[in-house]
């Protein structure tokens, strides 16, 4: 679940925003609190903060004071739009210099996405 | 951030051994420390320094500003069971209950009764004749419901089943969390415990070497393995901290952050470049030998000196 590549604080504010972009958690709902997240995952509760802290600099929680964090208006709509952004530089560079490598040209590649499309459907 | 402990220069000499030798570190008010290493490394040594109960040979261990040793105003304030913990030999678990608020003032006698409940402590059995894992939920119960500003947990694992060790994290951070305190906590169980840590001390032989908050530990070491050829054109004149070889195959642990240059001889080589967990870097500097180096010293300094990457950050 956890791994050693990158800081806990930063592994933990990943799994909330992926849990935001999923859905899990609705735009203006709490998510639990860090006391929650921490006795949960058995983590230190300072860490959990400052994942969380991550989350409401980038504008995705915010914090009602005494009641708890809830997730901002339109925070889905950011996660996904970053995601498309990164789609194009993991998945769509790699592909092509792949297919440079292999000498694919572009009517191939598009031919052979178009094919795997429908095998899937 | 205010200092709890404050352990300086402290040497622990008992006849001819020397348990601790010039140890220094601090932990911050408030924050949970792993103390780690290798039996033998000193750990239960500063410990009972620390809670009292014992005194260093030289150098200086202060506990929220004073010496705690026959200091009443401070030793009411540490919470510290002994890993082999001995007690009046009629004594059952209700006695241990009445008698620990006496020496622990904000002690929760409601926390501790749900706790001896989630472990199971039998409560008619003689507390000498429980079993090892028995003994070390007492202890915890005692430690977390003492409610003490410093919490010294020593080795709070021992003969814990999997279902107790879980319930001692759940309740040490729900409880931490409504009532900060100051922990420091040893155990060889480090994969279970890390995430627990603010700041990770690694002793070997009475000294400390290595002293980093938990986000740098990542930052400490890496991994590099493949065939020997190919990793010791890596490890030439770099810090090693220990090496495995198993027919032509090696891996090596080494001090410091991955670095373009680093990047470049694991590649010409075909070497794997991988980062390094608590648990594996525990076990690296215990088999750390400063002698047997290519003479390269960790953190180009003493062999010994321990690596601080935050005295005065934190202070």
């Amino acid at each position: 679940m956890f791994t050693n590549d990158s800081p806990l604080f930063q592994q933990i504010a990943d799994r909330i925003a992926d849990d935001i972009a999923a859905g899990t958690y609705p735009e203006e709902t709490a998510v639990p609190s860090a006391t929650d997240f921490a006795v949960f995952l058995h983590m230190n509760p300072a860490t959990v903060s400052k994942g969380v802290n991550l989350l409401v600099d980038r504008g995705l929680l915010y914090k009602k004071r005494g009641i708890g964090m809830f997730v901002a208006s339109g925070a889905r709509d950011m996660l996904r739009r970053a995601r498309l952004d990164e789609f194009t530089q993991r998945f769509v560079e790699p592909l092509l210099a792949e297919a440079h490598v292999l000498d694919i040209d572009i009517d191939t590649l598009h031919e052979m996405i178009s094919q795997k499309v429908k095998d899937h459907a | 951030m205010t200092t709890a402990i404050s352990v300086q220069s402290a040497t622990r000499t008992f006849g001819r051994t020397t348990a601790l030798d010039r140890m220094s570190f601090s932990v911050a008010s408030g924050s949970i420390l792993g103390l780690l290493g290798r039996n033998g490394a000193g750990k239960t040594t500063i410990m009972s320094i620390i809670a009292g109960q014992d005194r260093p040979t030289a150098g200086r261990v202060e506990v929220l500003g004073g010496e705690p040793f026959e200091n009443a105003s401070v030793l009411s304030q540490i919470s510290y069971v002994r890993d082999n913990q001995r007690y009046p030999d009629d004594y059952k678990l209700h006695h241990v209950l009445r008698i620990a608020p006496d020496f622990a003032p904000n002690w929760d006698a409601d926390l501790a009764a749900e706790l001896a409940e989630g472990f199971r402590i039998p409560s008619k059995t003689k507390i000498k004749k429980l079993s090892r894992g028995q003994l070390s939920s007492i202890a915890i119960v005692v430690g977390i419901a003492s409610r003490a500003s410093i919490t010294l947990l020593d080795e709070p694992y021992l003969g814990l089943d999997i279902t107790a060790r879980a319930l001692f994290h759940e309740v040490l951070i729900r409880d931490y969390a409504e009532h900060p305190r100051t922990v420091v906590l040893s155990t060889h169980l480090v994969e279970e415990s890390e995430r627990l840590f603010d700041q990770v001390v690694i002793v070997d032989r009475g000294s400390v070497v290595l002293d980093v908050e938990s986000d740098e530990i990542q930052n400490v070491a890496y991994t590099v393995s493949g065939t020997a050829d190919a990793v010791d054109r890596v490890t030439q004149g770099r810090p090693v901290l220990s090496t495995h070889a198993v027919g032509g195959l090696k891996s090596a642990t080494l001090r410091g952050l991955v670095d373009e240059q680093v990047r470049a001889d694991a590649r010409a080589g075909g070497a794997q470049l991988s980062p390094v967990s608590l648990q594996e870097l525990v076990a690296a500097f215990g088999e750390y030998e400063p002698d047997a180096t290519s003479g390269v010293a960790l953190d180009g300094g003493e062999p010994r000196t321990p690596v601080d990457s935050q005295n005065g950050a934190r202070s």
